[in-house]
């Protein structure tokens, strides 16, 4: 039990309603890690309780060895945690390439150290190779808010790497995504993890995306976990079945 | 000429044109001059707040006043107003920070609101504290300085002061905006939680946006009480906040040429429409309404309006249909 997280018993209640209900698993380095489930599952919730943005009722939180449980997303951000929204998130009065900048600018050097910094902090070409990688290129000087739904949703998944966090959660990243990009999405993804080692977690609907991409699948059935299982494991198994696909 | 050049170009035009416009006004032309050199500086920093980092104020004049007042203080001490100088930027920068913190709970016309409350509790200590302020009478003869045996007593002197103040403040600004602060406040400003979960200390750059706001007005407020040559409190006073406001969102919240735009419509239209007394302010309302309905963007963003008026603006042969 030495994963880069490790989630523990997690639950988050509202009132009488048990959002999340004793969930525990673990992310190995490396991994792509795919949580699915129904709505009202309590996918969400669960990564808003690991990820600070709601304190967790009971469990606890482990990343990187240290117990992460109930930081501020602040403090995650810096601890190396990234994490990407269900609705799109980018700065839309910023261009692209400031968009990405910024993602990662908050790492380098002290609040006050920043003020007399060069503008781009020598992020410059990180970022460029962000823009490179997501094929950004002919809209990186442009304003991130008069980008098409697609593009955005490129940009908001490159500023969640941008600061090379040590794990990512993508919350939804196919949700309304054209099919075309969704399989240079997936393509993208998988190519971070390979050559760059990033890890990630990822909620998603589109059983097609998870299964080709994700190492492993978790599967959530009102607040509680399912199963935990290879991508072919969880697609055989009558259980998911009865409970994901209704059948 | 890439756009950068022409944008040099314009600055450089700007800065002649601004240099040189002195010599062709008198008395009372050089006095507005030099108040719309003021009010823009102030301007500048309440846009700083506003449109770059998406803080709402409506307590801006009471930096304004902070600044005037310690000048006022600092002329009748004997002291000359360049120890106010500091002075004003020190204390409006705390301030600033105290009045930040409201913006961490609320946002919007609360946060409005509240700014308003701290415009009226400011005003009324500069009313009812009659030792040290001079109650609703206020300070009387605030003399312009001297330098070194050089008169800057005269208008056209004191306008190119008030020039040179606007210049220093806007060039502080500049500074702040270009480096690495003015990203971070752009995503406070879009996205609160989306800063955060990207490690943009929120917190500390919401503070910092009332803070820097608030001492750039504090400084152009030490110039503004030898430029009257009195003060009273009502000259700073949650009305004169609501102006500052409106010039920043006239000229175009957000852009850097903004304030310089509004503080010439709220400094020079009032006097322009004299002539309708009371009923300056009607049309000034409807100036401002059809302004906003038409070009939200404010005077900055009229050019870009009509040119996407004159021509449809072209698709992008790349973009992904969703």
């Amino acid at each position: 039990m030495s994963g880069l997280l490790s989630v523990a018993g997690l639950a988050k209640s509202y009132g009488a309603i048990k959002a999340v209900d004793g969930v525990s698993f673990e992310v190995e380095p490396g991994e792509i890690l795919g949580v699915i489930g129904p709505n009202g599952s309590g996918k969400t919730t669960l990564f808003n309780a690991v990820l600070g943005q709601t304190k967790p009722t009971a469990g606890n939180v482990r990343f990187d060895g240290r117990d992460v449980t109930g930081w501020s997303p602040l403090a995650l951000a810096r601890a190396g945690l990234g994490r990407t929204f269900q609705t799109l998130q980018v700065f839309g009065g910023l261009s692209v390439r400031d968009n990405l900048i910024v993602a990662a600018q908050e790492a380098e050097g002290s609040l006050a150290g920043r003020l007399f910094a060069a503008p781009e902090l020598g992020l410059g070409a990180r970022a460029e190779e962000m823009i490179g990688l997501f094929g950004l290129g002919h809209v990186a000087s442009l304003k991130a808010g008069a980008l098409s739904y697609g593009q955005q949703k490129l940009v908001d998944i490159a500023m969640a790497f941008m600061g090379r966090p040590r794990l990512v959660f993508l919350d939804e990243p196919a949700a309304g995504v054209n099919p075309r990009l969704i399989g240079e999405l997936g393509d993208l993804l998988r190519r971070l993890n390979a050559e760059r080692d990033a890890t990630f977690v990822v909620i998603e609907h589109n059983m097609e995306f998870v299964m080709s991409l994700c190492h492993r699948v978790l599967v959530m059935a009102e607040g509680r976990v399912l199963k935990v299982g290879k991508p072919e494991e969880i697609r055989a198994d009558p259980a998911v079945l009865e409970a994901y696909l209704g059948v | 000429m890439t756009a950068g050049r022409w944008r040099l170009l314009g600055v450089l035009v700007l800065i002649a044109v601004l240099l040189a416009f002195p010599f062709f006004l008198r008395n009372y032309g050089l006095n507005l001059y030099a108040r719309w050199a003021l009010i823009a500086a102030a301007g500048i920093g309440l846009n700083l707040t506003v449109g770059y980092a998406g803080q709402v104020s409506l307590g801006h004049a009471a930096f304004l006043g902070f600044g005037a007042y310690l000048s006022a203080f600092a002329i009748k001490a004997g002291w000359t107003m360049w120890p106010a100088i500091p002075a004003a930027a020190l204390l409006c920068f705390v301030v600033g920070l105290a009045l930040g913190f409201p913006a961490l709970r609320v946002q919007h016309h609360y946060l409005a609101f509240a700014t308003l409350g701290f415009n009226a509790l400011v005003f009324l200590a500069m009313r009812n504290e009659e030792w040290l302020t001079g109650g609703n009478y206020g300070i009387q003869r605030i003399l312009r300085p001297v330098v070194f045996g050089w008169s800057l007593r005269d208008s056209f002197s004191y306008a190119y002061v008030c020039l040179g103040v606007l210049a220093v403040i806007a060039a502080i600004a500049w500074w702040i905006l270009r480096s690495p602060w003015g990203r971070a406040f752009a995503a406070l400003r879009d996205n609160p939680i989306r800063a955060e979960s990207l490690g943009v200390n929120v917190r500390a750059y919401t503070l910092l946006a009332f803070a820097i706001g608030g001492a750039l007005a504090g400084i152009a407020g030490v110039f503004f009480a030898p430029l009257i040559g009195y003060i009273d409190p009502h000259m700073f006073s949650g009305l004169v906040s609501i102006d500052l406001l409106l010039i920043v969102i006239v000229g175009g919240s957000g852009r850097f040429i903004g304030p310089l735009l509004g503080a010439a419509v709220g400094v020079l239209l009032p006097e322009w429409l004299r002539f309708m007394g009371d009923w300056y302010l009607v049309a000034f309302g409807a100036l401002v309404l059809a302004l906003m309905a038409w070009c939200p963007t404010g005077l900055a963003g009229l050019p870009e309006r009509v040119a996407t008026l004159l021509r449809p603006a072209p698709r992008d042969p790349a973009e992904r249909a969703t």
